[in-house]
């Protein structure tokens, strides 16, 4: 906003002449250009470029304890140049964005000082789509993105959307401009679109939000940030960033500038007594039982908690939030087993309670329900969960409360290696013959288990509405030579692919919204077909009806950026959950639910008319075909667009299919 | 036997034993596919009873092999996850005729015969 005259020439931000990067923090990283004013001398090439536990090396430890390296100063430099200088520090290959005049300084130092490379803008079309690319994105890849929402109304649209990163703990930096000063910014819209404390309205499932007032202050936080969203347990961030702060020039004659550097924190571990009690109550059980949630937060989670169901002979029930276990693997098995356990150990579970009780949602207690417990007296429950740490009050996201026997504040992933050798030390002598045999009881149930699901997919086979099995199965007839990736599967396919599917690598599946906020799918998919396109992978998603009409303008994003993508439509023409809440509502009330000339209760159903997604898609610039309603001409069609999505273009498909 | 030969076999019994009503010995599969959908049971067992893990428990109710009396007592008192159907809003001949459609289902192919399920 071009207030100059009325401010005096040392503003309270105390902007600068120069800027002198360096140091112990000493890492600015230049953009290339006329304007490129600083040293490439640059420290953070020795940082690993994504979190890490790693203790630093040399280098690292150098750079931290050196004397800082001055730069020249520039004069007049834009304070918004010298965030992107900041930024760029932090190695995030994109920035989906919805543009709006609140950081209309930042956005051009982005594509014009810092020439639109590191972050490269992606054009985004709500702000809920652009959190869910970034969501999405960092699933696929293991490396957060900033996004930039305009204060108040734009953070008001990404709100869902951080909110789905909160409880699927996945970082995401969100950034909202905001126009504070009141006596000098535009009256009319921009200040409609100002508030005093913008970061409030999604404080409650934030880790953590600034706001800074000067340049120097900008870019502690921005680092600090960064730095608490990628420290597991990972979570959103929010900065609110004033308009006039990336506007105004720096300002001669101040203090030098400086980017703190970047060094990821080690992940928090379990107590090593708690370990070993843990150990203990696993080593001697007759029937444990490993259930998992997003236990896995890397690869390697994978093939740590393989080692530890292995040296246990113990069933691992995954819960499905992350690729926690092989599907391949005779230890994976459904949570049916949990009924048997007589100790439980549960990984960073979204809800250990509903693991170990159930709720059934009947007429009983006026309407309420009724609870019990599905395991057995006595049984033992270990809880390793890092959420304990920021568990906040307002919103409910930390679900029941269960008490357990040993309870681990602390990351499961990092706290694997520790459990297994406590696990291996512990185990008895004499029990080892005993848990063999546990194992092949467990291989056998697992062959059975897979015929028995095979046998329930065949059911309906040839029915119109084409069967969710069906669906899934002529889906992965089609990819299941390519290096495969399920980005998002929403709307509820009964979890075929997950039961159905040989998933085996952490790419295979990236898990649901986390707070189960409709409109995830369409935005989190193309964010992780962009990662997965970069990765060399195939992208593809199933696609609810009623998720896609939240932000459908995140198809047109997929399109101008020439992400490809996959997209097979569960078009079951309705939100269906809410179809049998109401019936449900209607059978205790003894109503008939009155449908109008709709199949589901009046209000539910996305029909009358049926919305033609091909034709939407087509008209962003998809290749789409639809309504598919006869299965004999789902797999050629799929054929087709897995040809598209190959030459690196987005492909859509309507597909009709039973409710669930 | 075919599944509503079985069906009104088993009806003409109960009628005769006064434990099942008129309704049911008349029952009719057409009727009970389109009672199957106006009454919501599709909703959560899938047009063809093939029912899901998410929504009725892996519950198949295709080609059931509930004997009629299980079936209508459990309808009209689940006192489980189902919310029940009574009287009131699902006639007895509605029940009886959705039974025998769901009796006219034809059974699954062999998973054999699948070849996306070898």
């Amino acid at each position: 906003m071009a207030r100059d005259e009325s401010r005096p020439k040392f503003s309270r931000r105390k902007f600068l002449a120069g800027v002198a990067v360096a140091g112990a923090a000493g890492a600015v990283t230049p953009p290339g250009g006329a304007n490129a004013p600083l040293s490439a001398q640059s420290p953070i090439a020795n940082v690993p470029p994504r979190p890490s536990a790693l203790a630093p090396n040399a280098a690292i430890a150098a750079a931290e304890t050196g004397t800082p390296q001055e730069i020249k100063h520039e004069a007049g430099k834009p304070g918004s140049d010298f965030m992107v200088d900041v930024i760029k520090t932090l190695d995030m290959k994109y920035l989906p964005c919805n543009p709006a005049s609140s950081f209309r300084a930042l956005h051009e130092s982005l594509i014009d000082y810092g020439q639109n490379k590191q972050p490269e803008f992606i054009t985004c079309m709500h702000e809920e789509s652009a959190v869910g690319m970034a969501h999405g994105y960092f699933k696929a890849s293991g490396k957060p993105l900033m996004t930039i929402v305009h204060g108040t109304v734009g953070l008001q649209h990404a709100a869902m959307g951080i909110y789905n990163a909160w409880c699927d703990r996945v970082p995401v930096l969100v950034v909202g401009g905001n126009d504070l000063d009141a006596a000098h910014r535009p009256p009319g819209v921009p200040t409609f679109h100002s508030a005093q404390d913008i970061n409030a309205l999604v404080r409650d499932f934030t880790k953590w939000d600034d706001t800074p007032v000067s340049a120097q202050h900008f870019a502690q936080s921005f680092v600090r940030m960064y730095k608490i969203a990628t420290t597991p347990p990972y979570g959103p961030v929010m900065m609110s960033l004033d308009a006039g702060l990336q506007q105004e020039p720096i300002h001669p004659s101040a203090e030098k500038l400086y980017i703190p550097r970047f060094v990821a924190s080690s992940p928090p571990q379990g107590d090593t007594g708690a370990v070993k009690e843990a150990a203990r109550l696993l080593a001697n059980a007759e029937r444990p039982v490993i259930v998992v949630d997003r236990a896995a937060r890397t690869p390697n989670g994978i093939k740590l908690l393989v080692e530890l169901a292995e040296s246990l002979q113990a069933p691992v029930v995954d819960m499905g939030s992350r690729m926690n276990f092989p599907k391949t693997h005779y230890l994976s098995r459904p949570p049916n087993v949990i009924g048997q356990a007589d100790v439980i150990i549960g990984m960073e579970l979204s809800d250990f309670w509903g693991i170990v009780n159930s709720y059934v949602d009947n007429g009983e207690h006026n309407g309420i329900g009724f609870n019990e417990s599905k395991v057995k007296a006595g049984t033992k429950l270990i809880s390793i969960s890092s959420v304990e740490l920021i568990t906040k009050s307002n919103y409910q996201d930390f679900q029941r409360f269960q008490v357990v026997d040993v309870s681990m504040p602390a990351d499961a992933e990092a706290t694997l290696p520790a459990l297994i050798e406590a696990v291996k030390i512990a185990i008895p002598g004499e029990r080892k013959v005993a848990i063999a045999q546990r194992g092949e009881t467990i291989r056998k149930a697992y062959a059975t288990g897979r015929d028995n699901v095979k046998k329930a997919a065949a059911i309906a086979w040839d029915a119109s509405p084409i069967s969710t099995a069906r669906l899934v199965m002529e889906t992965f007839a089609q990819i299941k030579d390519l290096d495969w990736s399920l980005v998002a599967s929403e709307g509820n396919v009964s979890n075929w692919p997950q039961r159905l599917w040989p998933m085996e690598q952490y790419h295979h599946w990236l898990g649901r919204s986390g707070g189960y906020g409709v409109g995830y799918g369409a935005p989190a998919s193309i964010g992780a077909a962009l990662a997965n396109r970069d990765l060399g992978r195939f992208s593809v998603s199933i696609q609810s009806d009623g998720d896609l009409m939240y932000a459908p303008g995140v198809l047109w994003t997929a399109a101008r950026h020439k992400i490809p993508l996959l997209a097979i439509m569960h078009n079951n023409r309705g939100y269906h959950q809410e179809s049998m809440h109401v019936q449900r509502l209607a059978n205790f009330r003894n109503r008939v639910a009155y449908l109008g000339n709709d199949l589901a209760p009046f209000g539910t159903s996305i029909e009358n008319p049926d919305i033609e997604y091909h034709k939407l898609a087509e008209s962003m610039g998809w290749w789409a075909k639809g309504p598919i309603k006869d299965p004999a001409d789902l797999g050629p069609a799929i054929k087709e667009a897995v040809v598209v999505v190959k030459s690196g273009q987005p492909a859509l498909l309507n597909v009709w299919t039973q409710p669930r | 036997m075919n599944k509503v030969k079985r069906f009104s076999i088993f009806a003409a019994v109960a009628l005769a034993c006064a434990t099942v009503s008129g309704a049911a010995f008349a029952a009719s599969a057409d009727n009970g596919k389109k009672a199957f959908v106006k009454n919501g049971c599709w909703q959560c067992h899938g047009f063809q009873g093939q029912g899901s893990i998410m929504t009725s428990n892996g519950k198949v109710l295709a080609d059931t092999e509930l004997p009629f009396e299980t079936f209508e007592a459990f309808v009209r008192s689940t006192n489980l996850a189902m919310p029940p159907y009574s009287e009131a809003i699902l006639s007895s001949s509605d029940l009886a005729d959705i039974y025998a459609f769901l009796q006219s289902i034809p059974k699954p192919k062999d998973v054999g015969s699948i070849q996306l399920l070898k």
